[in-house]
């Protein structure tokens, strides 16, 4: 289902410990242009860790990660990716207004293009009402819709967003993934964790990480064929057996 | 410059909207510094209870100051420990051959001591009494005038009055004490926050310079330090009436400037701590032993390995010059120094934070 074969972002034989412990071991893994990447596993299986070495939040011991050909970690390309990572991460004391103020400035907006692009992300995770409301008042679901319109406030190239669904109902949650689908169909690159297999369905490829590994990689119809199985969860669970 | 302004306005919203925190900031201070200044205030004139046995010679109980002590008479043969419990004496006088024998409650060893001064004094007194009375006997008998000169002593103050109390030693070391440990907490909170709510990866997400967010952080809290001190200075002087005799200017500068060095140690040291109790840990192990070394125990009696330890610690060298400025009245000459080496801490830790966001982000 690739539409081009323009790579956005690629991660190279990437190994990362933690004292001893072993987190990431050889993964490889490359993102195009118009593709939504999915990176599924169990908990604490690398996938925020993945991420993290690919923003340079990161540094890998061994491998390579780059983002629009730049060797990351840069910070001038950190201005063209927007991420969401597994907590809202927003300030309580403040309404989604300052909150979206604060991010659209650190990313380098301001003025009539901040407001704008505001109204427009707002818009799309249907906020609009509750732009004056202090955040701390805001339900969990709210919360994340928020953090998700911080994440792409800066109609970013690459959007790499850790587990953006959870806490979402049901029907906001296959909104955001139209939306999603919108982006990429504008070129943009997703890459997108989750624990949500008919999630996984959705995307362009599923990387399933196991244990820190690549256990396979490929388009939601490759896996299936591979694992002769009817769906990414099973797919999920074989993995899951046959990796132990 | 858009980052930098963008972390300077939210951080001043953040603090204006957590009233608590302002309130913090900014009352708890004065609300501490009213009760100190009450507390030493009112017990300045108290009198020593002293019980005498009625063998002592009256001479030495005359020569007593009556303005500092009450004397209560009792007969000889009692028990003194008892007396001085049952009624609360501070000391109890009897008489044994040629010795006067003082047995001291010494609760408060300072009342011991001013006992034992005012009773030297009232044998001196009396034996002078006794002296000069011989005098007056020879000088008749020979008829030479012997002309005794009759001194009185008139104290003089290089700093403060007669009316100066320990509140005034110790309030420019206070005033510099409450600025650090109220900014020292709140930075270093606001910072565990940022971690644990995940803003400060979001943070780090963006093309945001490290130095920025440190500058931000350092301009945003900076300005509530500013505010902070301006209401203790300004309370202190106009409310509890505390004489300052230099620069007012100079004493704002340089809470400021402690103020800023609390902000990159609260900083710094949060980077140890994972929770906001682990901040609170670092309470007795960075701050209180500040207050030890800054001036409110003098330090010239400490053993010279002491005294070094204070010179690690910023706090003396913004206790020495605030009591310069305030009490002594001296100017930039003299506190150039303390400046100095506080800005030599600023930048420090101000470098160690912008380094120390590396485990975060590693460019």
């Amino acid at each position: 289902m690739a539409k081009s074969n323009h790579t956005i972002a690629s991660i190279s034989h990437i190994s990362k410990s933690f004292g001893s412990k072993k987190v990431l071991s050889n993964i490889t893994i490359n993102i195009c242009e118009g593709q939504i990447l999915g990176l599924i596993g169990p908990s604490g299986s690398g996938k925020t860790t993945t991420i993290k070495c690919l923003l340079g939040m990161e540094r890998a011991d061994t491998g390579l990660a780059t983002i629009f050909g730049q060797k990351m970690p840069n910070r001038q390309i950190l201005e063209r990716i927007g991420y969401m990572g597994q907590t809202d991460a927003l300030y309580e004391n403040l309404t989604a207004l300052e909150n979206l103020t604060f991010f659209g400035n650190l990313m380098g907006i301001s003025g009539a293009e901040l407001t704008s692009t505001i109204d427009k992300n707002m818009a799309l995770v249907n906020l609009t009402d509750s732009l004056h409301q202090i955040v701390a008042n805001f339900s969990g679901g709210m919360k994340r819709r928020l953090s998700l319109a911080i994440a792409l406030l800066a109609n970013p190239d690459l959007i790499i967003l850790d587990e953006p669904t959870v806490g979402i109902d049901p029907s906001l949650r296959l909104d955001i993934w139209t939306q999603l689908r919108t982006l990429a169909i504008a070129q943009k690159a997703i890459i997108v964790t989750t624990h949500v297999m008919d999630e996984a369905e959705k995307c362009d490829l599923v990387g399933l990480i196991i244990n820190g590994e690549i256990f396979a990689l490929g388009t939601p119809s490759e896996l299936k064929e591979k694992f002769h199985a009817t769906s990414i969860e099973e797919v999920f669970l074989k993995a899951e057996v046959s990796s132990k | 410059m858009i980052q930098f302004k963008a972390i300077l306005i939210r951080v001043t919203k953040e603090i204006l909207r957590d009233k608590r925190t302002l309130a913090l900031m900014l009352l708890a201070p004065i609300l501490i510094l009213t009760l100190m200044n009450l507390v030493f205030n009112s017990s300045t004139d108290t009198k020593l209870k002293i019980g005498v046995a009625d063998n002592v010679p009256s001479k030495i109980i005359q020569s007593l100051p009556s303005s500092k002590v009450t004397i209560h008479h009792y007969p000889n043969s009692l028990n003194r420990a008892k007396k001085i419990q049952s009624d609360n004496l501070d000391a109890f006088v009897g008489r044994s051959k040629n010795k006067l024998e003082i047995t001291n409650e010494n609760e408060d060893p300072t009342k011991s001591s001013q006992v034992k001064s005012i009773f030297a004094n009232a044998l001196l007194v009396s034996k002078i009494k006794e002296l000069s009375l011989i005098l007056k006997k020879t000088s008749l008998q020979t008829s030479t005038k012997q002309t005794s000169s009759n001194l009185k002593i008139k104290n003089l103050y290089l700093y403060g009055n007669s009316n100066s109390t320990f509140f005034d030693k110790v309030f420019p070391i206070l005033i510099g004490f409450f600025v650090f440990f109220f900014v020292f907490l709140i930075s270093g909170i606001a910072l565990i926050r940022e971690r644990t709510s995940g803003t400060l990866d979001r943070l780090l997400a963006t093309p945001i310079r490290r130095s920025q967010l440190v500058l931000g952080y350092l301009a945003g809290y900076g300005l509530f330090a500013v505010l902070q001190t301006l209401l203790i200075v300004l309370f202190a002087i106009y409310v509890l009436k505390v004489a300052i005799v230099g620069n007012l200017l100079l004493v704002l500068l340089t809470n400021i400037l402690v103020a800023l060095v609390a902000l990159v140690i609260g900083l710094f040291v949060s980077t140890f701590a994972n929770s906001e109790f682990q901040m609170m840990q670092f309470i007795p192990i960075i701050v209180v032993p500040q207050v030890f070394f800054s001036g409110i125990i003098p330090l010239d009696t400490m053993a010279h390995w002491v005294r070094f330890i204070s010179y690690l610690l910023p706090l003396s060298y913004a206790g020495n010059a605030l009591t310069a400025v305030m009490i002594k009245g001296q100017g930039l000459g003299v506190i150039t120094n303390d400046w100095l080496i506080l800005l030599v801490f600023l930048f420090i830790f101000t470098f160690l934070n912008i380094i120390g966001l590396k485990r975060y982000r590693k460019v």
